[in-house]
């Protein structure tokens, strides 16, 4: 897993650039919901007034207004106001100085209020508790308690919160008689309960009051509340941008990084795999690398730049959570690690569950596919033996099995996403049921609580976002540990550091005691071999499959190396050549004929881009490639699909041979390269290259006896071993092996008629 | 290797970027939809049943915040009164609403639930019924069709296209539901506050429209880049892997890595690319619905200040312009999806309705026993009509003669064995077995009659026995034991571990090829048909396997009518009659010397083989 992290360090300027990024855009995500809500809170219900102290207020309210406060808060508050005929107007303050004395302030002015704007209900309730004999305060109308009373309540209605029109009254002038010490309690009695600081709420009341005396005294709200609107609108397209800015820049940088490690990657293992030799690519199966190279580097691509965003994302999101968690003072984090574990505790019991049937399900699919593949590529066997009703059978079987446990992943994971919002909601109500307790005791303030809630929910969705990073790692972090595996080996042929250069080449080619084993294996694919293979003649290699006859040609180029004696060129050991000097000077037809995608032109011209028309057309002559070639309309340039899956095996082997001897090598290796010709092609084919090439060593691997009986000299092997080396008509005569393998092929007049009898 | 993996389409393989990358089109949207509409048809019932709960969880789930603001207006105005000593903190109708509200939740989750669990039913028996259907539509359908594509595309049509429809189908219908139900509710909700300010918030709609399909669009284009060079780059890489010793060979690293290099870059923009243009959407919404927001609180501010709407208006409505752009956002991505498994679901469609051939022709004649005459009379056939490779074909086989048929590579050696098994249909002509048309058979009592052995030997991931077995399935284990030993198979088979009881692996390779056709030999032998069919070709074969095999063939064809793609001379020289074949057609026939005397083709193919190189 560490090794998805270490792909990443030559970004590490792009990783932290993104890291900034995302800070601010966390920044930004974090105090959004404060502009939301003051947009709403302020600007529309408040009228644009954030602060407490009304900009100008009527003398009689001047003195009510410090009913509630202390001598020293009555002296600092009557300071702020300048007396301006029937007005006090409020001087010059800056904005903190306004938020200071907001929380300063609010206790009393809400009190203020409050007394101020009591509704019936309220004003009822508190005169019947001190109520005096022979007065009834409910059943009175309010006039009448004004009347009885001999105060102004000046009875008025409003909207209250719910929009509800209200009648309020004003008892102001009653408490005004009450003393300083009934004052204070009631004061003390709000402090307890209520915290000041971030309560919105509470803040609207206090602004509802300056909002109150402001509108007594003749300011225009709704010009200030027009002027609050677009201002916050602003700072809110701001901060949007802001945060629009930075996420498209994580995003930006994230998918360059993620795109970047992809691509270096791919490169790495491509140059890597492209300098191994057969030991390399046989250790890993060709198939494996091309999943390395693709599948694999994909995946870690796709996984670093969700790794940039979210995985970084969410802790940071977390982070700030936490502090703005404690800053509400709410000692509630139990819930949250309760609502975390309830989230981790969920999500482990779904993985136990479905995890093995998960795992089970690749393997059920891919047994469905062995099914379907089977029944497609059988199906001629199956017609003719009228089995497809038990074809049918057996893939109802796959399908069911795959079905079912589809099914019950399927049906396990449906719990997810409701199990995971059921505990959202279960989190929020345990907060507000838990809250409304210590709210009432006076352990919490109510403000807390609302912020708390929307902190607490951050943070159990960052959990959420590393949990489900925690399923995706470790996929990737396997696909990460193949890529290294490949990344950690190197080839294990290089060339020499002081190559002997090949200046005359000739072509002998000769093994001296030449013995072979593949790593790991126990016994030798190849024991003892010794020939020689020289210029103008023909060697030729037979023997039964997995004799080691390709193995032995292998050993030529330097594909592997051999593990005791040596093969020499020239006598040069090739070992001590340079391998592109070494490879230069052979002309390779493999076993498969692989050709690339392109035309049939770049495939011949593929060992000498520099060869001309002709020589291309001399070369398919050689082949025998021409009819086909110029079967076609596009003749040389027809197009060649990826792997030559346009040609038959047929062709692509008469391509490949021909593309062999467009290069004019010195020495010519043909791995079985005619077995997928017909005979007469075949011997064509041989004649053909018999004159045209006369000069160069030829070394044929084949299994057909009829393709080498004609070389000048036959090795014979048998696992592993040379036994038998001579002619057609000598090895006849005292090879049993060969004899063997010419009489399953040829019938008893032709052994004869090519100069063998089958005497033993 | 190439063709065992399916081919791969967008979205078949590992989902890059996933949401936004573009959906394959279905080629007829309408007539594909309707067609799945119809296949879905039973499913009536629980899918509107799904249909119901996914839009009731969503009505709770909206519903849910707006009963839990009670709750907390509840706890402050209890804590006002509590200040002003007229009362507190109303802890029972506090608990009634959160306990009212759990109970919505719960409701909603089980909703949620529910519709989760039966769609997941659905979505899977769709899932299996489609690949039912196909496999049996495998069995009804002429062999030309699987002769004109590659595995891999039927393959994918069992594999991704099923899975893809599955995998929608089980997400795209809550989706759609629950992401319409939020749009029309909180539609419902706006407007009912206020028809003007919802007026004003539904310009965010073409605002949000338009930065979608801009940002689809420009992305779209991208993934395409991105999914065309990792096809590239794959291929290159497959090609290259397998190619590796003759690019070393022809000294051509440099050269291959640099091709790679260049098509590696050019991947490597498109993909991020298409990487950020996606995940820029996110960012985008969010944007638009801040602004939305802004928009809305404004307009909703100037137009309480003129008296037009109450200011607890404007709040009950702001909280639903917050949820109007989500909705909006999956639809978009529901679409994208829908589009892709339609045209899964086309794909499927069009192979469901391909041809079949019929099965049981009118006035159908079964033979009880069979002798094994086959007579061809002026047979004329051709792949395709126009392009006629049998001109005029007639020749009489009496019952345990032996035909061989020999040509060079490509000749249509097979054209005969699949015209005598009905894999193909004569255009002209007859063929009869025991004088009777087989076109009057039906074709799985004439192939009863018919044994099989190709080059191409087909064993399945089973046991051994069960193998051979295939040939005749009711044998016993004696029975298929002595044709194992007729075929030379017993010897091999009691070497290999678990003997009779081993189990083939995927590919057979854990036999060798010899080996393989050993069974298949001893499964003809099994089935102990009337007529033979045999491919003698025998490409990397050991030696000594070899003439094992050669003496089953021999075994299995003395007393039958047999039919021997001919490869070795003793056979074509022992022949009853020899087919000589060049490009699809019948140039000669005769025995052996006879032919050699026309001095024809076949001579000089027979010849060929011993000139000198």
């Amino acid at each position: 897993m560490k090794k998805i992290f270490t792909n990443m360090l030559p970004y590490w300027h792009m990783v932290l650039a993104v890291l900034a990024l995302l800070i601010v855009q966390a920044y930004c995500d974090l105090s959004l919901p404060q502009y939301t809500s003051d947009m709403i809170d302020i600007g529309i219900q408040n009228h644009g007034i954030s602060y407490i102290m009304p900009e100008k207020m009527t003398a009689s309210e001047m003195a009510y207004s410090q009913l509630y406060m202390t001598e020293a808060e009555a002296k600092e508050w009557s300071s702020r106001y300048d007396k301006d005929g029937d007005l006090y107007v409020r001087r010059s303050m800056s904005g903190s100085e306004l938020s200071d004395a907001n929380d300063r302030f609010m206790i009393p002015v809400i009190l203020t209020y409050q007394s101020r704007n009591t509704s019936e209900e309220e004003f009822r309730k508190t005169l019947s508790g001190s109520a005096k004999e022979g007065f009834d305060p409910n059943k009175m109308t309010l006039e009448e308690i004004e009347k009885a009373m001999d105060t102004d309540l000046s009875i008025h209605t409003e909207k209250n919160e719910d929009g509800d029109e209200k009648v309020y009254v004003n008892m102001r002038p009653m408490m005004l008689g009450m003393d300083k010490e009934q004052l204070t309690a009631i004061r003390q009695k709000l402090e307890t309960t209520v915290d000041t600081i971030g309560s919105s709420t509470m803040k609207s009341r206090g602004i509802a009051y300056a909002i109150a005396c402001d509108k007594e005294a003749g300011v225009d709200i709704d010009s200030l509340q027009k002027k609050y609107l677009w201002t916050q609108g602003f700072k809110m397209f701001v901060m949007a941008v802001i945060m629009l800015a930075a996420a498209v820049g994580a995003g930006y940088l994230a998918s360059k990084v993620g795109a970047g490690v992809g691509r270096d990657l791919r490169e790495k293992i491509f140059r890597r795999v492209i300098s191994y030799s057969n030991t390399e690519m046989d250790k890993f199966s060709t198939a494996s690398l091309i999943t390395r190279s693709t599948n694999d580097v994909q995946q870690i691509q796709m996984v670093t730049a969700v790794l940039l965003r979210m995985l970084m994302y969410a802790p940071i999101i977390g982070i700030g959570g936490v502090i703005k968690v404690l800053n509400t003072g709410a000692h509630m984090g139990w819930i949250i690690i309760a609502a975390v574990c309830a989230i981790l505790f969920l999500v482990a019991l779904l993985i136990i569950l479905a995890m093995p049937k998960f795992k089970a399900m690749q393997t059920l699919v891919d047994g469905l596919n062995l099914v379907s593949r089977e029944i497609l590529t059988g199906l001629p066997v199956i017609r003719a033996f009228g089995r497809e009703k038990v074809e049918e059978e057996r893939f109802e079987e796959a399908n069911k099995r795959l079905m079912k446990t589809q099914l019950f992943t399927h049906r396990v994971m449906s719990f997810m996403m409701p199990g995971m919002t059921l505990i959202m909601y279960g989190t929020t109500l345990t907060i507000i049921w838990v809250s409304s307790h210590r709210i009432d005791s006076g352990d919490l303030k109510v403000g807390a609580m609302t912020a708390f809630i929307t902190y607490a929910m951050m943070i159990v969705m960052s959990f959420l976002m590393l949990t489900v990073m925690s399923v995706i790692l470790p996929r990737a972090g396997v696909a990460a540990e193949r890529i290294d595996e490949v990344l950690k080996t190197y080839t294990s042929i290089v060339d020499p550091e002081k190559p002997q250069p090949i200046t005359k080449p000739a072509g002998v080619v000769e093994f001296r005691d030449v013995c072979f084993r593949y790593p790991n294996a126990d016994s030798y694919a190849i024991e003892n071999i010794s020939f020689k293979a020289e210029p103008g003649k023909t060697t030729a290699i037979i023997g039964s499959t997995g004799c080691g006859k390709s193995t032995l040609v292998n050993l030529i180029p330097r594909f592997y190396d051999v593990s005791e004696g040596s093969i020499t060129i020239d006598g040069i050991d090739v070992r001590n050549a340079k391998m592109s000097d070494l490879r230069k000077e052979i002309g390779l037809v493999p076993q498969k004929g692989v050709l690339f995608s392109g035309t049939i032109s770049s495939n011949l011209r593929f060992g000498d881009p520099g060869a001309d028309d002709e020589a291309l057309r001399l070369a398919a002559d050689i082949a025998q490639a021409t009819e086909f070639i110029s079967s076609s309309e596009e003749g040389f340039e027809r197009s060649i699909s990826q792997g030559g899956t346009n040609v038959s095996g047929g062709q692509k082997q008469r391509l490949s041979i021909a593309r062999a001897i467009v290069k004019k090598p010195k020495i010519y290796i043909f791995d079985d390269s005619f077995s997928a010709l017909d005979m007469k092609t075949d011997s064509a084919l041989r004649k053909a290259l018999a004159e045209h090439v006369g000069g160069s060593t030829v070394i044929i691997v084949a299994q057909r006896i009829s393709t080498i009986m004609q070389a000048d000299q036959i090795l014979v092997l048998d696992e592993g071993k040379l036994v038998g080396k001579g002619s057609h008509s000598e090895l006849l005569r005292n090879c049993d092996t060969y004899r063997q393998i010419a009489a399953s092929q040829l019938s008893e007049e032709e052994l004869s008629r090519t100069g063998g009898e089958i005497n033993g | 290797m190439a063709d065992n993996m399916a081919p791969r389409r967008p979205g078949g393989g590992p989902r890059m970027g996933g949401r936004f990358a573009p959906g394959e089109k279905p080629k007829n949207f309408k007539h594909s939809m309707k067609k799945l509409i119809s296949y879905l048809g039973i499913y009536r019932i629980p899918i509107l049943i799904v249909m119901i709960l996914a839009a009731l969880s969503t009505t709770f789930a909206v519903a849910g915040p707006k009963i839990t603001a009670k709750a907390t207006n509840a706890l402050f105005d209890g804590l006002m009164r509590k200040i002003a000593g007229t009362g507190g903190i109303d802890f029972d109708y506090i608990k009634r609403i959160l306990l009212f509200t759990l109970a919505l939740y719960l409701f909603s989750t089980v909703a949620n639930f529910t519709q989760g669990w039966i769609m997941a039913g659905i979505s899977q028996k769709i899932s299996f019924r489609m690949r039912k259907d196909i496999s049996e539509k495998i069995g009804r359908m002429p062999m030309s069709y699987f002769e004109s594509r590659t595995y891999g595309e039927v393959l994918s049509r069992i594999t991704n296209d099923v899975d893809t429809l599955g995998m929608t189908l089980n997400q795209s219908i809550t989706q759609i539901i629950t992401s319409v139900a939020t749009l029309i509710g909180t539609l419902i909700m706006m407007l009912s506050i206020s028809p003007m300010m919802t007026l004003i918030s539904l310009v965010v709609l073409p605002v949000s429209a338009f930065l979608l399909s801009f940002v689809i669009k420009k992305s779209q284009k991208h993934f395409r880049t991105q999914q065309e060079y990792l096809g590239h780059i794959n291929g290159l890489v497959e090609e290259t892997y397998s190619g590796h010793t003759v690019i070393q060979a022809f000294n051509k690293e440099e050269e291959t890595v640099d091709d790679f290099c260049k098509t590696n870059d050019v991947l490597y923009k498109s993909a991020w690319k298409s990487q950020f243009l996606s995940g820029i959407m996110m960012p985008v919404m969010i944007f638009v619905g801040n602004m939305g927001y802004a928009g809305v609180a404004i307009a909703g501010g100037l137009l309480a200040i003129r008296g037009i709407i109450g200011i607890g208006d404007i709040q009950a409505f702001i909280q639903y312009v917050k949820q109007f752009t989500q909705p909006i956002q999956q639809i978009a991505q529901v679409i994208n999806q829908v589009q892709s498994m339609t045209a899964a679901a086309e794909r499927v469609f069009e192979f469901l309705d391909e041809d079949e051939e019929e099965q049981i022709p009118e006035n159908a004649v079964i033979p009880q026993t069979i002798s094994g005459d086959v007579s061809f009379s002026h047979v004329k056939f051709g792949y395709t009509p126009d392009k006629i490779v049998i001109g005029d074909f007639s020749a009489e086989v009496s019952s345990g003669q032996k035909i061989a048929i020999v040509g060079p590579t490509g000749a249509g050696k097979t054209t005969m064995v699949k015209l005598l098994m009905r894999f193909y249909d004569v255009n002209a002509g007859s063929i009869s077995l025991d004088g009777v048309d087989i076109r009057k058979m039906p074709r799985a009592e004439l192939r009863k009659h018919f044994g099989m052995v190709l080059q191409d030997t087909w064993l399945f991931n089973g046991t051994i026995m069960e193998n051979i077995r295939y040939g005749r399935l009711d044998a016993t284990d004696e029975e298929v034991i002595a044709a194992a030993k007729a075929a030379h198979a017993h010897h091999f088979i009691k070497s290999l571990p678990d003997g009779y009881n081993m189990v083939l692996n995927e590919d057979a390779s854990n036999v060798s090829q010899g080996q393989k056709q050993l069974l298949t030999i001893a499964r003809a032998i099994l089935a102990d048909s009337k007529v033979m069919i045999l491919d003698e070709a025998t490409s990397s074969v050991d030696t000594r396997t070899e003439v094992l095999i050669q003496d089953a063939m021999d075994r299995l064809m003395s007393g039958r009518t047999s039919f021997v793609i001919a490869h070795r001379l003793s056979t074509i020289r022992n022949a009853d009659m020899i087919l000589v074949m060049k490009d699809g057609d019948i140039v000669e026939q005769g025995g052996h010397e006879q032919l050699l005397a026309q001095n024809g083709f076949y001579a000089q193919l027979y010849n060929s083989q011993f000139e000198t190189a």
